[in-house]
């Protein structure tokens, strides 16, 4: 495994771990931008223009780009969220450059009129898909809650609303804004022929043209509460809370990682045994979402209506009792035997470790390889992970229940 | 790549198939017991559902909170699931855990303590299954039209229903346990960073001694063809369509699968081109084939908002009947490449390698080597699918469909 990196003179940065005996390369286009980098107005441009990134080129039509992918016989795909956008792609090495090439063309869209309304309407069908799926919104509505006027909190697919109203103009303005060389990077994995990667790279995106971009972080005021979210034809209720975190900067955020695992994985966990194991809820979990300056640890309880009361009153039980005790040193173990194996299992996927790669570079954190990782969770002591608990309270949190039953109140 | 296949069938019935991984750190293994929910009886659904989570609540030695601390404890990322014929454990760990974890499943489906003082909770956790589905409308449309298309009992929803649920008795769960776990047709498939023969004499020390158990057949009856609308206020609607297909031991398999990749194979697919990227009428849209041991079909499925459903509907109907004029070379040349790129992606994940070869075991009685399919997928021609397609012409659609009002189908 050889972990490579260039930067061209626009600043785009291509990054690679390079392995020889891998069956497939992976890459993946990072951009730092996502619904936090949104004005209220344009509130679902990021996650939308990620679609019209498909949708052509002056080089090439939609369809074009689709017979293309599929020629190559890629797995393809792409994914926004809160703070970042990723184009990403898995293909056999012989493909790497007709695939850099097609991935670095698509980089520069033309947003024409006609595609852009087209688009729109898959992208509404989107919102309403996740309209008729639990959590029915619940998501976006705890984000906004917590975040209050926090970037952070804004919904990454936007509104019915805010969507339909969106021109292409609009989206070229904040395209030109956010999809600058130095704002993005190349990451790549697998069977990488390192050299001729940097030279197609800078062929084809060596003229794109570098401007400011700067991210606003305010600080964020984070909210606690208890909200209701009404919906009648659901069978089931759906109980989330959010209570603060750690930042992808914060040093105690492998503690916050094993702490979420000890208490919410989804095999013996604290939730596992308090909520699975019984069959009182149909899932419950827990995990930690870490932001640039700001982050959260989500809880998330299903269970059937008539016991999300008395659920969330052993939550909350649970919650003091992790405060006032902390965890055992025979829970660590264990968590450090899971997240050891996962991180074997999850190194041997080409995709994994490019995504591993370009999220390090997302978050403006020093590239750690596979061992560096798994290092750092083995050295991991009881009172590290104490302490990210008592830095991180789960009792203060925001609530939001969501579901038929009207009458909860907060635990 | 060099694939090897090992198998070894005991003289009780029960086969170990492995593929030796070397050039990863960690195994997998699938196991498959000969009892799935074909065999619960019709008063009696989700039976062999809650024998699968009541062997899992203490067995050997060990009970039901030692078991879960022992597979954590040996870091394995279990899974487990209840098929028509089967009932499957799966688990992907570090390769030297991997007899360990067998030894566990031994008792597991040898000498589970099925204890009294288990089994409310055990209902409790299938109740919480039975209401997990009423929240997903896609999977409730495509299992209702699994349903009418193949039957009531190959057809059937394994998890049953509340009242089903309610009845079942520790009495119940010994009889099934004791009438159809059984090592005659079980089997067992490892992948990963094995050694075949250390394997197959610690799996014949962990299972040789077991005695084969006869068990009678089940015959199945009441399939249903044609429209069924089921109500629900939902914001899209979700259209589920099946039509007759060839079971994966057909001769002539590939046949329709290339056929049903050319509807639905990857971006520049029929389907995906005509119903999303053309007309944007919805987000998800696909086509696969189903198989079971004697029976099979190709299931179509899409979610789109209720004003545009019957386009959508129409849309797809028109595309199946389509396909009845034949496919183009360009097609059929992307479709290959996929599929060649699909198995070789599949390399690098030992948990797939295991789940596809236990899958294959129990369909042929062999496993399929990779190159056998390339062969296989190499020998289509455009002339041998439109043949069949003129003699196999997609018709005698079924359609199920779920949202607020039904949809205009003629049969």
């Amino acid at each position: 495994m050889n972990y490579q990196k260039h930067q061209l003179a626009n600043g785009l940065e291509i990054l690679a771990e390079c392995n020889p005996q891998a069956y497939t390369s992976a890459f993946g286009f990072f951009v730092r931008t996502g619904s936090r980098d949104e004005t209220a107005e344009i509130g679902g441009v990021s996650h939308f223009l990620e679609h019209m990134v498909f949708k052509g080129t002056p080089n090439r039509s939609a369809a074009q780009v689709n017979l293309e992918l599929d020629e190559m016989g890629s797995s393809s795909n792409a994914r926004t969220s809160e703070e970042s956008t990723i184009y990403h792609s898995l293909v056999l090495p012989e493909f790497q450059t007709q695939m850099v090439e097609l991935m670095s063309d698509i980089m520069r869209p033309s947003l024409r009129t006609e595609d852009f309304e087209t688009e729109k309407k898959v992208i509404i069908e989107e919102i309403k898909m996740y309209d008729d799926q639990p959590p029915y919104g619940g998501y976006e509505k705890i984000m906004n809650e917590f975040f209050g006027s926090h970037p952070v909190g804004q919904s990454v697919l936007g509104t019915v609303d805010t969507v339909g109203a969106l021109t292409p103009d609009q989206m070229m303005a904040y395209f030109q804004q956010q999809y600058s060389p130095s704002n993005i990077c190349l990451a790549a994995s697998g069977n990488i022929d390192f050299e001729k990667l940097v030279a197609d790279v800078d062929r084809c995106c060596g003229g794109w043209e570098s401007f400011e971009q700067k991210r606003v972080k305010p600080k964020a005021e984070y909210r606690s509460g208890f909200v209701t979210l009404h919906k009648p034809q659901s069978s089931q209720q759906y109980i989330l809370q959010l209570a603060p975190g750690s930042s992808s900067e914060d040093e105690l955020r492998y503690a916050s990682s094993i702490m979420t695992s000890i208490l919410g994985d989804d095999s013996g966990s604290r939730l596992y045994w308090e909520f699975l194991d019984s069959g009182i809820a149909e899932s419950a979990g827990m995990g930690s979402y870490d932001y640039q300056g700001c982050g959260s640890i989500m809880t998330y309880i299903c269970c059937a209506p008539d016991q999300a009361q008395a659920n969330m009153e052993r939550l909350k039980k649970l919650q003091q009792t992790i405060a006032a005790e902390g965890i055992t040193q025979k829970e660590l173990d264990l968590a450090k035997r899971k997240i050891a194996s996962h991180i074997v299992l999850a190194s041997e996927r080409t995709n994994t470790r490019m995504f591993s790669i370009g999220s390090q570079w997302l978050c403006e954190q020093k590239f750690k390889t596979v061992a560096e990782i798994a290092q750092i969770y083995e050295s991991m002591t009881l009172a590290q992970v104490n302490e990210a608990i008592a830095a991180y309270p789960l009792e203060e949190n925001m609530t939001v229940v969501v579901g038929p039953n009207q009458d909860l109140v907060p635990a | 790549m060099q694939e090897k296949i090992f198998h070894h069938t005991y003289e009780n019935g029960l086969t170990l198939v492995a593929q030796p991984m070397p050039w990863l750190e960690s195994a997998a293994f699938s196991i498959a017991v000969p009892a799935g929910f074909r065999y619960d009886p019709a008063d009696k659904l989700g039976l062999a559902n809650l024998v699968c989570e009541m062997v899992q609540r203490g067995s050997g030695n060990l009970n039901s909170r030692d078991w879960v601390e022992a597979l954590d404890m040996l870091g394995v990322d279990y899974n487990s699931s209840v098929s028509l014929y089967n009932t499957n454990f799966g688990g992907a760990m570090q390769a030297a855990q991997l007899n360990d974890a067998l030894s566990i499943y031994a008792d597991v489906i040898r000498r589970p303590s099925l204890l009294d003082s288990q089994l409310e909770d055990g209902r409790m956790v299938c109740f919480q299954e039975v209401a997990a589905l009423e929240d997903d409308l896609s999977q409730r449309a495509i299992l209702k039209l699994r349903r009418n298309y193949y039957g009531e009992i190959d057809g059937r929803y394994g998890e049953g229903d509340m009242e089903s649920v309610a009845k079942l008795s520790m009495e119940d769960v010994q009889n099934h346990f004791q009438q159809y776990y059984r090592p005659n047709g079980m089997v067992i498939a490892c992948a990963g960073k094995i050694d075949f023969e250390s394997l197959k004499q610690h799996v014949g020390e962990l299972f040789g001694d077991w005695q084969a158990k006869d068990v009678a057949a089940v015959e199945n009856s009441g399939a249903k063809h044609g429209y069924e609308h089921i109500h629900h206020d939902s914001e899209q609607t979700h259209i589920a369509i099946a039509y007759p297909g060839l079971k994966y031991s057909d001769p002539d398999y590939y046949l329709n699968r290339g056929a049903v990749g050319v509807l639905s194979g990857g971006m520049s697919s029929r389907l995906f081109t005509e119903v999303r990227e053309k007309r944007g009428l919805c987000y998800t849209v696909f086509a696969s084939c189903h198989t079971l041991i004697d029976n099979a079909a190709v299931i179509c499925y899409s979610g789109t908002s209720s004003e545009r459903s019957q386009e959508t509907l129409d849309v797809i109907i028109e595309q199946l009947q389509q396909l009845a004029d034949g496919i183009q070379e360009d097609e059929l040349r992307r479709l290959k490449v996929q599929i060649r790129s699909g198995m070789i992606m599949q390399q690098e994940s030992c948990r797939s390698r295991a789940s596809s070869i236990a899958g294959d075991w129990f369909h042929l009685g062999r496993v399929r080597l990779l190159d056998e399919v390339n062969e296989k997928i190499n020998a289509l021609t455009v002339d041998s699918i439109n043949q069949y397609l003129k003699e196999n012409p997609p018709a005698n659609f079924d359609v199920v469909t779920l949202g607020p009002k039904p949809l205009d189908f003629k049969v």
